[in-house]
C-alpha cells in the first residue's frame, strides 16, 4: 500500500539525482571556460533517467538505448545504478565555433542550459513537495 | 550531495579568474615602466589555465597553471636624457599591450560574474531543497 503512494515519488527523487547532477557537469563547464583545450561535457538526460528508473527507452521517447551498442564490435556503456552517473555516459560537446585554443565551451549555450536545467530542477521540487502533502494529506485524513 | 561540489568548482575558477585579474592589473600598472638594461624591462605576465579533477563524484574545477612572461622585446627608444638611459643613451619600455590587458580583464571579470551567478543558483536550488515537505 504505502509502495504504490511513494512509487511516484521514487521516480521523480531520481529524476532530481539526475538533474543535480547535469547541474554539476554544466558549473564544470562554466567555470572551465577559458581553459585551453577543455572540451565541454554534457549528457542526455531521457537516456539517464529511463536507465535510472529501469524503464525501457521507447517509453521516455528516447530511440535507441545508450547501453546497447549500436555494433557488435563496439564496447557497451555501462548503466547507471540508482540514479548516479559514471563518468563514461558523460558525452563530449561540439564546438559551435572554433577557438584556437581548442576550448569547446559555448558560454551562451551552457548559460541557457544551466538556467534551464534550473528551472527544471525546481518544478521536479514541486512534484515531489505536492506529492508529499497529498500522501500526507491521506495519511492524516482531514 | 553532489550539488555541493558546485561550490567548489566556481569557487576554484573565481580563484583562478581573480588571480588572473591580479596579473592585469599588475601588467597595466607596469605598462610605462622603462629600464635602462633591455634584460630587466617589465614583461607581460599571462596566466595559463588547467583543469583540475576536484573530488571522486568527476566534476573538475579549474587552476592557475604557470604564470608566464612575454618573452617579446619591448621597444627600445634613444634617449639620452632620460636618467635610466643606458651608455648608448637607449632605454627599453615594457612589452605590455594596454588594449589586450583591457581585453583580458574584461574577459576575466565575465567569467567570474558568470562563476557567481552559478554559485547563487546552486545556493538557491539547495535552499529549495531544504524545504522539501514544508
Amino acid at each position: 500500500m504505502l509502495a504504490n503512494m511513494t512509487s511516484g515519488l521514487d521516480f521523480h527523487s531520481k529524476a532530481l539525482v539526475l538533474r543535480a547532477e547535469r547541474q554539476r557537469v554544466i558549473a564544470g563547464n562554466i567555470a572551465n571556460a577559458d581553459t585551453p583545450g577543455y572540451a565541454a561535457r554534457d549528457f542526455n538526460f531521457s537516456q539517464a533517467l529511463a536507465d535510472a528508473t529501469g524503464m525501457a527507452s521507447s517509453n521516455l521517447g528516447a530511440s535507441k538505448s545508450a547501453s546497447t551498442p549500436a555494433h557488435a564490435k563496439h564496447i557497451a556503456l555501462s548503466n547507471t545504478q540508482g540514479g548516479s552517473l559514471d563518468s563514461q555516459r558523460l558525452a563530449y560537446t561540439v564546438q559551435t565555433q572554433p577557438s584556437l585554443d581548442g576550448n569547446s565551451v559555448d558560454m551562451d549555450r551552457e548559460r541557457a542550459n544551466f538556467m534551464d536545467n534550473a528551472i527544471r530542477y525546481e518544478s521536479t521540487l514541486r512534484f515531489i513537495n505536492g506529492q508529499a502533502k497529498t500522501i500526507l494529506s491521506a495519511i492524516q485524513g482531514q | 550531495m553532489s550539488m555541493f561540489s558546485i561550490f567548489n568548482v566556481s569557487a576554484s575558477a573565481i580563484t583562478a579568474q581573480s588571480q588572473r585579474l591580479n596579473v592585469v592589473a599588475s601588467n597595466l600598472a607596469n605598462a610605462d615602466a622603462v629600464s635602462g638594461d633591455s634584460a630587466k624591462a617589465y614583461k607581460a605576465r599571462q596566466v595559463t589555465f588547467e583543469t583540475v579533477p576536484m573530488g571522486s563524484d568527476g566534476s573538475v574545477g579549474v587552476r592557475v597553471q604557470a604564470i608566464t612572461e612575454n618573452q617579446i622585446q619591448g621597444a627600445k627608444e634613444h634617449n639620452p636624457g632620460h636618467p635610466a638611459a643606458d651608455e648608448q643613451g637607449y632605454i627599453t619600455h615594457s612589452n605590455v599591450s594596454p588594449v589586450e590587458e583591457m581585453v583580458n580583464m574584461i574577459s576575466a571579470s565575465r567569467s567570474y560574474q558568470n562563476n557567481v551567478e552559478v554559485m547563487n543558483t546552486a545556493k538557491t536550488l539547495l535552499l529549495k531543497t531544504l524545504q522539501i515537505g514544508q
